[in-house]
């Protein structure tokens, strides 16, 4: 699909011609096709679609495995205690299954720079990844990232969504 | 015979089909502040405009009333050829300061050709003219060409009708990179996802756009060459890739990578080869932007407890800070004539975007709203491209950088975010 879609940018890029002409009067300057064959065009393209299975263990509602979520205080990269026992049953899992990876996506409240969101939101992922490694996970077992403020789970201005976002959340391998 | 316009837009339609996606609508303009002294100009409608598919005299006179630096003056509905010298006594009477008089005519290929000049009003001599060779379909384009060469001929700055600008408009679940003209029309979708895409960037000859893409599931730093749709990943190491800035040569992107610790900024090809670390800090360092000189890079970084704007030479260097007024003032934007920096900082809890004078570094805060983010110059220096919210949406608006002038695009579904103003057509 997308090399039909690119063929046919090609085809159309080719037929819209780019002819220049010479100006009659007393300025010169290219004629307006240049700039819609040239750059002008813009072809069109699917970026990937979601997929991934899940690991059974980890989504039994039952097993803390399958809580996922580490808040934070506002402008804090700190590990509430409340969050403490859901990252020990992490990293005893990661010790248990070396060869397990997994993805900590940081997140942020919407108030504010984009890319720095995103900046802040590593902390908070990087804050988790810390926390795994220093109760015995291996490095290598984990990638942390940011999502920045793109992907709320709660899309009021409120204060209340505003904690909702600001969170690490722990992703399996095959889970993203 | 097809026309490639036809053609083209057939192959727009498949795409849209194919994707199964709703065709999405155009943004539009609406001015909300103007010059004070706005530049009294008659554009008179060109003699047989109705070769052209709409009127190429209502878009010029469109892009002028829009930019807010000139008041149309009423010319009448008799067209006013080329080639006719126009009648100076009733325009002086009318108070035009300015004319512009055209033609359109028929020229071999099926193209038409579309003539003009323009006269100052009150020395009754030519300013120059020009002509251009068309398809009919492409009246907007020749449109904004005529406009830019009045504009650049009243105001000694370069137009920037005929540019394109790139924007992320995100409806329902779906992220799409797109670009238009710099009036909104002409929407062409680049990029479409499921997952987020922010901080577009133009490469300095207008045929690539850096940008960030969620798509893997954590932010990876695309070069996308937009007449082929063309990807490449230009960074996507262990951790978060970001902030992508283009050199003013364009062999080089500033990106921020988290591959060694904390968001720090690093230089690389474009190809994503040549990694340099370009600045070391305990803290968070993003948003970097080139200088237009390529002398400095200007970046965001809570080194000294809050997120302010600092600046390193391009070469390496001490780090030096440049704002120092508020808790938090963050993606700084040098102009292209390097004397000013546009950037956000936030007043009261609102994030407004301000500029700064270089020189004097004195500051003023441009607008007076409350979630502005991610300020772009327009490439002449005069306007600044910001996305904002209004009515609970994320539209775009533009400000002059004087703060008299203010624009506000909005389309009629989504929100509309992430601007990147591209450059001046070559």
């Amino acid at each position: 699909m997308r090399t039909t879609l690119i063929a046919s940018a090609l085809l159309a890029a080719l037929v819209a011609g780019c002819s220049s002409t010479p100006m009659s009067d007393s300025t010169s300057g290219a004629s307006v096709e240049d700039r819609g064959a040239g750059s002008g065009s813009v072809a069109r393209v699917e970026a990937g679609q979601p997929g991934g299975t899940g690991i059974a263990a980890l989504k039994d509602p039952k097993n803390i495995l399958s809580k996922r979520d580490v808040f934070f205080d506002f402008d804090s990269y700190t590990i509430r205690d409340e969050a403490k026992p859901l990252v020990e049953a992490h990293a005893r899992f990661l010790v248990a299954n070396p060869t397990m990876k997994v993805l900590i996506q940081g997140n942020a409240d919407e108030r504010g720079s984009r890319e720095y969101n995103l900046a802040l939101g590593q902390k908070r992922a990087d804050a988790v990844k810390k926390a795994l490694v220093l109760l015995g996970a291996k490095d290598g077992q984990i990638e942390s990232v940011s999502l920045g403020e793109e992907k709320p789970r709660c899309t009021a201005s409120t204060e209340d969504c505003y904690a909702q976002n600001r969170r690490g959340e722990i992703l399996y391998s095959g889970e993203f | 015979m097809i026309k490639p316009a036809d053609f083209s837009r057939f192959l727009t339609t498949v795409a849209l089909l194919a994707s199964s996606l709703a065709a999405h609508a155009q943004l539009s303009i609406e001015i909300t502040g103007a010059g004070a002294n706005r530049y009294p100009v008659a554009i008179a409608t060109f003699e047989n405009e109705g070769a052209l598919p709409r009127s190429v005299t209502e878009v010029v006179r469109g892009d002028l009333e829009r930019s807010g630096l000139f008041s149309l003056v009423e010319m009448g509905p008799t067209p006013v050829g080329e080639s006719t010298t126009p009648d100076f006594a009733h325009l002086k009477y009318k108070g035009a300061d300015a004319v512009a008089v055209g033609s359109v005519a028929a020229a071999e290929g099926g193209r038409l050709e579309v003539r003009f000049r323009l006269y100052d009003v009150q020395k009754q001599v030519s300013l120059g003219g020009m002509s251009f060779r068309t398809l009919p379909n492409q009246y907007r384009a020749t449109g904004h060409r005529v406009a830019d060469y009045i504009y650049e001929k009243l105001t000694g700055l370069p137009g920037v009708f005929a540019t394109r600008i790139a924007y992320v408009q995100k409806i329902g679940s779906r992220y799409e990179l797109q670009i238009a003209d710099a009036d909104g029309q002409n929407a062409q979708t680049a990029l479409a996802s499921r997952e987020p895409i922010i901080s577009p960037a133009w490469s300095p000859d207008g045929g690539r756009l850096a940008y960030v893409s969620f798509e893997a599931k954590k932010p990876v730093v695309y070069v996308h060459t937009l007449a082929t749709g063309t990807r490449q990943v230009a960074a996507n190491f262990r951790g978060s890739n970001s902030a992508p800035a283009w050199s003013p040569d364009g062999n080089r992107l500033a990106v921020v990578l988290t591959k060694d610790g904390q968001s720090q900024i690093y230089s690389l090809n474009a190809d994503g080869s040549g990694v340099q670390r370009l600045a070391s800090s305990s803290g968070i360092d993003t948003e970097p932007a080139w200088s237009a000189d390529g002398q400095w890079i200007y970046f965001t970084s809570d080194r000294g407890g809050s997120p302010q704007v600092y600046r390193i030479p391009s070469s390496g260097g001490d780090a030096q800070r440049v704002t120092f007024e508020g808790s938090y003032n963050v993606t700084p934007r040098p102009s292209s004539d390097g004397k000013s920096l546009a950037y956000i900082t936030r007043n009261n809890g609102r994030f407004q975007v301000a500029v700064m004078d270089l020189a004097s570094r004195q500051s003023a805060v441009l607008t007076d709203s409350n979630r502005d983010e991610s300020p772009s110059f327009a490439p002449n220096g005069r306007m600044i491209l910001y996305a904002t919210e209004s009515g609970g949406r994320g539209v775009l608006a533009a400000v002059s950088v004087d703060g008299r002038v203010k624009q506000r695009l909005s389309g009629q579904a989504g929100d509309v975010r992430e601007p990147a103003w591209g450059p001046l057509p070559r």
